[in-house]
């Protein structure tokens, strides 16, 4: 007698250990494609989970087997036209027949790839790994409390916006119904006596009599009539009730200075920021809207390509991206339904005359409206003008932080003290 | 009134199952196998699983427990991949050669294909795995899964303690699993316990040993001679190269001998599956097909749920032809099927020309014919022995002669009278694992100078090896931890073709 056993409950996941270890034993490649995939991805699907293309080279356990070459014969089916001594020209794919059927499997990524996709919380570890993450700390945000209005029910006030059509032709139904019930009542009774004097003989008393009681009937039905289709207590609204809650919303600015001296690898190192931060928002607000502000000499709100990728040459002035930044949150985001975050990138290079202002738009235009603003000086030498008029600000408000960053490992350490609860 | 049929007492009508249903299914299909067909199994222990769970399965080489290694995670990851994308459906069955014998059922499957499983594995697989001599010899089906288990605690205790030690030298056993069996040599049977026990005495007395091989001390000059009459060693030489080093290699320590004994000992255990697929995967589809045949017959399976079967079945022995873009050779449930239904008609209506071919078994009783021809052989002369010239009719084989000396091939014979037996040899030689994987065995080992080891590639029809092997080689190198040469020798003309050695020489 068999043994019937269910085991869908337990042992999932057996492999999972074993998925694990395939991870961590090709890290290195694994990483390299990950930091592929950071190159050419935008940076809101930034953490969709990843396809992982990895060189088969890399991943294939030797054996020893028949190479190329040598001369044996092998057997094979669905002979249509050969006889014995038949030449026939060798398949150009690949030296021996084999066992066949190889020449036929030549598909998709090529041969020598082998690709797979991780999932989005191992992409977040391999890609925050790079940046020597332990954890991420999270901080607490500033919830911002936005009214949403939320249905409920109905009620018999409103304007007229909200009337609820199929709800208040339902109760129109209903009153008409409740109030002709009696009249429908009288109708069928005199119809019932009509019936009963009609199957009596046809005299004259019994036919004035069935005028009389069809005039009765039509009186009824006039009254009937003259019910309302629709009353004004039958009308329905629909019913708001504001309800409170932390806002969903928010809007991430990127402002990166893109000037002559701002060069790939500062670029890489910048992005790789912004994506942090932008993660980091991610997991804190349903909807994120991205603002990239690309400056010079003068300030663009541009595409995302085009903030990564296009080149610019010429001096800097930071304060016409801070001046745009003050513009565009005038214009589209209204600081009570927004959280705004500002996080700027630069190599600090600014006009000396310049940076004053930029401190003063700051603190005048910019910190009382967002949430937190960060700046990254990426430059390896000392701190440049910016910085000077920026630490004014530190010194100044509490949401605005500032790091300078060297190479792109630093990138995790400086955005967690930037995110640092405090 | 006499035409009335008895009314259909089916067992079940949709095609949804229940645990009640399989368990129905599961006593009609034992009853017609045991008392029908006389077929001789063990007991079935049937375990439903998800299709997670069978990917899982599948990427463990159908180990119920297996150590873990990153190459399974591998698999897992392709597997799941291809899954996903609905590339391939997944194999309607794994089935574990093991007391009990250990089923899977898939949950997405429907009633008839349950069936069909139960039929194909729990009947006919499990009766083949009962019976063959090669099952009977090498396996012990009683003890793996604990076997199993004692690899794994013994490897995760190795892995505590020595870290990514375990999984290097686990990469180099997998390498040479290919190389880590007897193909000859019979085996002695030992229980769980007693495997345990002498594992410890193991580890003392092999440490010792080796020491003994690899010693320093000079010896007298009397037993020196005495050793200069071996001056070869190994004596003879040895195939099973896990083995080898597992004995002799000179730097292990006793954990890294015992998990190179590990995998070898698991390599041992499915090596008759790799001689027995065709066999053993005929046998299976031989037998869910009668035995389907035999329910639909009886009534207890409905129109519909026999087409549906049908349907998979014609798709399971499909053979595409060669010029067709699914062919993969010669498929080895068609082929292994197709032998096995006829063995039974040459046994049941023998012609003139399977008189000639079979005079043994013409006319014959046709269950003890098959019991017999599943029994006894291997894929390589089960095909020598059976394969009738109907057959290689109907699949219209041909042999094609691949020469690197030629720029064309050859078709060397085809399904005519005189092909036959040629087509038949070929086909048998084909499914000679000495033959599909290359002959390399451990030649000499250099005990008194550098300890190089050597290793001889016995050439077979002129092959080189493939681009893998100075791969391999520093695998070997892993293990025995000093030279390792590689030389394919040619026994044709007894020279060295090409030699292999690692660490490479510098120019």
């Amino acid at each position: 007698m068999s043994r019937i056993i269910d085991r869908r409950l337990n042992g999932k996941n057996k492999s999972a250990v074993n998925r694990q270890r395939f991870i961590k034993r090709f890290k290195d490649q694994i990483k390299t494609a990950v930091g592929k995939a950071i190159g050419k991805r935008n940076i809101t699907d930034i953490c969709n989970s990843e396809k992982i293309i990895i060189p088969k080279k890399d991943i294939t356990e030797p054996r020893f087997s028949h190479g190329k070459g040598g001369s044996y014969t092998s057997i094979h089916a669905g002979n249509k036209e050969f006889t014995k001594n038949d030449h026939i020209k060798r398949p150009e794919s690949q030296g021996g027949q084999g066992q066949g059927g190889d020449a036929s499997n030549s598909d998709e990524t090529g041969e020598d790839n082998f690709a797979f996709e991780i999932s989005k919380d191992e992409f977040l570890d391999l890609f925050f790994e790079d940046l020597c993450l332990p954890n991420l700390i999270q901080k607490e945000l500033k919830e911002l409390e936005t009214v949403r209005y939320a249905r409920a029910g109905y009620t018999t006030e409103g304007v007229p916006t909200n009337i609820n059509i199929l709800r208040s032709m339902k109760t129109a139904k209903s009153r008409k119904l409740a109030i002709t019930g009696s009249y429908r009542e009288k109708i069928k009774e005199l119809e019932k006596e009509i019936k009963k004097l009609e199957e009596e003989n046809f005299e004259d008393s019994n036919i004035k009599e069935i005028v009389e009681l069809k005039e009765e009937i039509v009186k009824i039905k006039t009254k009937m009539e003259k019910i309302p289709f629709i009353d004004k207590i039958d009308i329905r609204y629909n019913n708001k009730t504001a309800v409170k809650e932390p806002s969903s919303k928010a809007v991430m600015f990127c402002i990166m200075d893109v000037s002559g001296s701002m060069d790939e690898a500062k670029k890489d190192i910048a992005k790789r920021f912004f994506i942090l931060l932008y993660l980091f928002l991610n997991r804190n607000y349903k909807k994120i809207e991205l603002v990239f502000i690309r400056h010079h000499t003068s300030a663009k709100e541009v595409s995302e390509e085009e903030f990564f990728y296009s080149r610019e040459t010429g001096g800097t002035v930071v304060s016409s991206a801070l001046e745009l930044m003050a513009d565009i949150i005038d214009k589209r985001y209204p600081p009570s339904q927004w959280n705004i975050y500002g996080a700027q990138a630069s190599d600090g290079d600014n006009w000396n005359n310049d940076s004053p202002k930029c401190n003063e738009i700051l603190l005048n235009k910019i910190m009382p409206k967002v949430q937190y603003f960060s700046y990254v000086e990426i430059m390896p030498r000392h701190h440049q003008s910016l910085w000077e008029a920026y630490v004014g600000v530190k010194n100044v408000v509490s949401n605005f932080s500032m790091q300078n960053i060297k190479s792109p490992q630093q990138i995790y350490p400086v955005f967690r003290e930037l995110f640092e609860s405090k | 009134m006499d035409d009335i049929k008895k009314k259909p007492k089916y067992l079940s009508t949709g095609s949804e199952w229940t645990f009640e249903l399989i368990e129905k299914y599961d006593k009609e299909i034992a009853r017609i196998a045991h008392e029908k067909f006389k077929l001789d199994t063990y007991p079935n222990q049937i375990e439903v699983i998800s299709a997670e769970q069978m990917i899982d399965a599948y990427s463990s080489v159908g180990m119920p427990v297996g150590y873990h290694h990153w190459s399974f995670g591998k698999h897992f990851v392709n597997t799941e991949k291809q899954y996903k994308r609905g590339r391939m459906g997944l194999a309607f069955e794994i089935v574990i050669n093991s007391n009990p014998c250990i089923a899977y059922l898939m949950e997405e499957n429907t009633m008839t294909m349950q069936a069909v499983v139960i039929a194909h594995a729990c009947y006919g697989h499990n009766s083949f795995f009962k019976n063959n001599y090669l099952f009977k010899t090498w396996t012990s089906p009683d003890s793996i899964i604990d076997y199993l288990l004692f690899a794994k605690n013994y490897i995760a205790k190795c892995e505590e303690r020595y870290g990514s030690e375990v999984e290097l030298l686990l990469d180099s056993c997998h390498a040479l699993m290919d190389f880590g069996v007897d193909r000859y040599k019979r085996p002695e049977r030992i229980s769980l316990i007693e495997e345990q026990k002498r594992q410890k005495e193991r580890e003392e007395y092999m440490q010792l040993q080796v020491n003994d091989l690899w010693r320093t001390i000079p010896i007298s000059e009397e037993k020196e001679s005495k050793q200069k009459k071996h001056f070869n060693f190994p004596e003879e030489p040895e195939e099973n190269l896990l083995y080898f080093f597992e004995k002799n290699a000179p730097l292990l320590k006793p954990w890294q001998r015992e998990i190179i004994r590990i995998v070898r000992k698991i390599a041992q255990y499915f090596y008759p599956q790799k001689q027995t697929k065709v066999m053993n995967e005929g046998w299976a589809t031989f037998w869910h097909y009668t035995i389907i045949n035999e329910l639909y017959s009886e009534d207890l399976i409905t129109n519909g749920s026999y087409l549906e079967f049908i349907k998979t079945h014609t798709d399971v022995i499909y053979q595409p032809g060669f010029d067709s873009k699914f062919y993969s050779g010669v498929n080895p449930y068609a082929l292994g099927f197709n032998i096995y239904s006829d063995i039974k008609r040459i046994c049941d209506e023998p012609t003139d020309e399977d008189k000639k071919y079979f005079p043994d078994i013409a006319g014959s009783d046709y269950l003890e014919t098959l019991n017999f021809a599943m029994q006894n052989f291997k894929d390589e002369s089960f095909i020598r022995q059976f394969l009738s010239p109907k057959l290689i009719r109907d699949f219209k084989l041909f042999s094609i002669l691949d020469d690197e000396n030629n720029n064309e091939l050859i078709v060397s014979a085809i399904h005519d009278e005189e092909g036959y037996i040629d087509i038949r040899e070929t086909l048998a030689e084909q499914y000679n694992l000495s033959n599909i994987e290359p002959n390399i065995q451990v030649y000499s080992v250099n005990l008194e100078g550098d300890r190089s080891i050597t290793l001889r590639h016995i050439m077979h029809d002129n092959r080189p090896l493939s681009e893998d092997t100075q791969e391999v080689l520093k695998h070997i190198h892993r293990i025995w931890g000093f030279d390792v040469i590689l030389e394919s020798f040619d026994p044709k003309d007894n020279t060295v073709k090409k030699s292999y050695r690692c660490p490479e020489k510098n120019q």
